[in-house]
């Protein structure tokens, strides 16, 4: 059966295109691909994560705020009890890159991602979870 | 997992609808848990063309129905990739902002099942059912003409059409638009909204309706969904819909009907897997070589294969 991957930007940041191209890649392998765009707030991301039984939620950040608002989504999905994996990709500088780890996000991928690496890292991370 | 549904746990309904998507001895489990306690809620089938405006008007529209404290749930259906497999599910973008949290929405991929709905979305719409919701909006694919699968699922069918999307005699070709129970002419905004008001009253003045009082006319509503102009008469046009099943025992009719059509396309799935086992045997083998020999037709090969137990 596909797996099922929400998309989305948390909080004000509307840089959508590496998104966009993210939801292709995974589409092409295979995945459902749940597209929810930009402004999205940790609860709708969580509610959405729930109504669809998703197996990941992907995170695209690109404003500076991926400390604060990864910290915030990581919680928000603790406090629904879910257990799948978060992935952020973006820019997210190279110091930020263990402290985004030990806040509990699974995988960090950065721009020049190919597509392949991609979807190892997609599929790695959901079945670790 | 029904029960915590029911009391509107998320989390359990998410679970339990990818269960019946996912089919197999679980979904049977699901079903026949859910089979007895659903019949309650109304569905109502959101179609028409890629680009339409049906998701905006879907989403519009949970805010009008749930008044009253009704539960509202959104059944939003995309195509699957026949390439790989995969599904962009676009739909919740449109809903963004316009619907409340309490709406449940599930996005759906077809699958590789053709006719806008997906094979598991009657299964679906048991579970939400069961679950306690009032009124389930079903979004199809973009359709075209003859898709109309939707009308065998829902109870009350909404065609979405848009200013320029064809003349008279587009509106006079047979399919979907017969079907419809309620015509939308959506982004009524733009030029050419009067122009296909008037083609689709052309279309029912030459319809059963028109000489047949007893018959329902689709009335046409216009809306500009991304306003939320004209929501309110579509909804009351919904309910109006429903009224009027209710007193004509059109609502059962069509009820027993979609009953009848999923144990038919049952039937039909183990049918198929019967066949395919046949073909499979040292039987069928001998046929079809038969029919690659030339020595028996196709058709005369599968009457053989069927008349054997």
């Amino acid at each position: 059966m596909a797996q099922r991957i929400i998309l989305a930007k948390l909080g004000l940041d509307g840089h959508d295109r590496g998104l966009k191209v993210v939801a292709r890649m995974l589409r092409d392998a295979g995945f459902e691909v749940i597209y929810l765009g930009i402004r999205q707030t940790a609860e709708s991301i969580v509610a959405a994560a729930e109504q669809e039984d998703a197996d990941a939620i992907g995170l695209s950040m690109h404003n500076g705020g991926h400390l604060t608002l990864a910290a915030r989504m990581v919680d928000a999905v603790k406090a629904a009890g879910l257990d799948i994996p978060i992935i952020v990709g973006g820019i997210v500088p190279d110091v930020d890159i263990a402290k985004m780890h030990v806040l509990g996000v699974a995988t960090i991928l950065g721009p020049g991602t190919s597509a392949e690496d991609l979807v190892t890292a997609v599929r790695g991370a959901i079945d670790a979870a | 997992m029904l029960e915590q549904a029911r009391g509107g746990d998320r989390r359990a309904l998410g679970r339990l609808l990818s269960m019946v998507e996912a089919g197999g001895a679980a979904a049977d489990e699901v079903a026949t848990l859910a089979h007895p306690r659903a019949g309650n809620a109304f569905v109502v089938g959101m179609t028409g063309a890629p680009g339409a405006g049906k998701s905006t008007l879907t989403g519009r529209l949970t805010a009008a129905l749930s008044e009253g404290g009704r539960r509202v749930a959104v059944l939003a259906i995309d195509p699957t990739s026949p390439l790989s497999g995969g599904a962009i599910l676009g739909d919740r973008i449109r809903m963004d902002g316009v619907v409340s949290d309490q709406v449940f929405i599930r996005s759906m991929a077809t699958r590789g099942h053709h006719g806008g709905l997906s094979l598991a979305a009657p299964g679906m719409l048991r579970v939400f059912d069961a679950a306690g919701i009032d009124v389930v909006l079903v979004e199809t694919v973009g359709v075209g003409q003859v898709e109309i699968e939707v009308v065998g699922t829902a109870d009350t069918t909404v065609v979405v059409v848009t200013p320029g999307w064809g003349d008279a005699i587009q509106a006079n070709k047979a399919g979907l638009l017969e079907l419809a129970d309620i015509f939308v002419v959506n982004k009524a905004d733009r030029p050419g909204a009067s122009d296909a008001r008037r083609d689709l009253e052309y279309m029912l003045d030459l319809g059963p309706a028109a000489h047949d009082p007893s018959r329902w006319r689709a009335p046409i509503v216009s809306t500009t969904a991304t306003e939320g102009a004209g929501i309110a008469e579509l909804a009351a046009a919904i309910e109006g819909h429903r009224d009027w099943m209710t007193e004509h025992g059109e609502l059962a009719r069509r009820r027993a009907h979609r009953l009848r059509d999923e144990v038919r396309s049952h039937a039909m799935a183990l049918f198929a897997e019967a066949t395919d086992e046949r073909l499979a045997s040292a039987e069928g083998i001998a046929l079809l070589d038969e029919v690659v020999q030339r020595r028996l037709t196709p058709a005369a090969a599968a009457r053989t294969l069927l008349s054997t137990n």
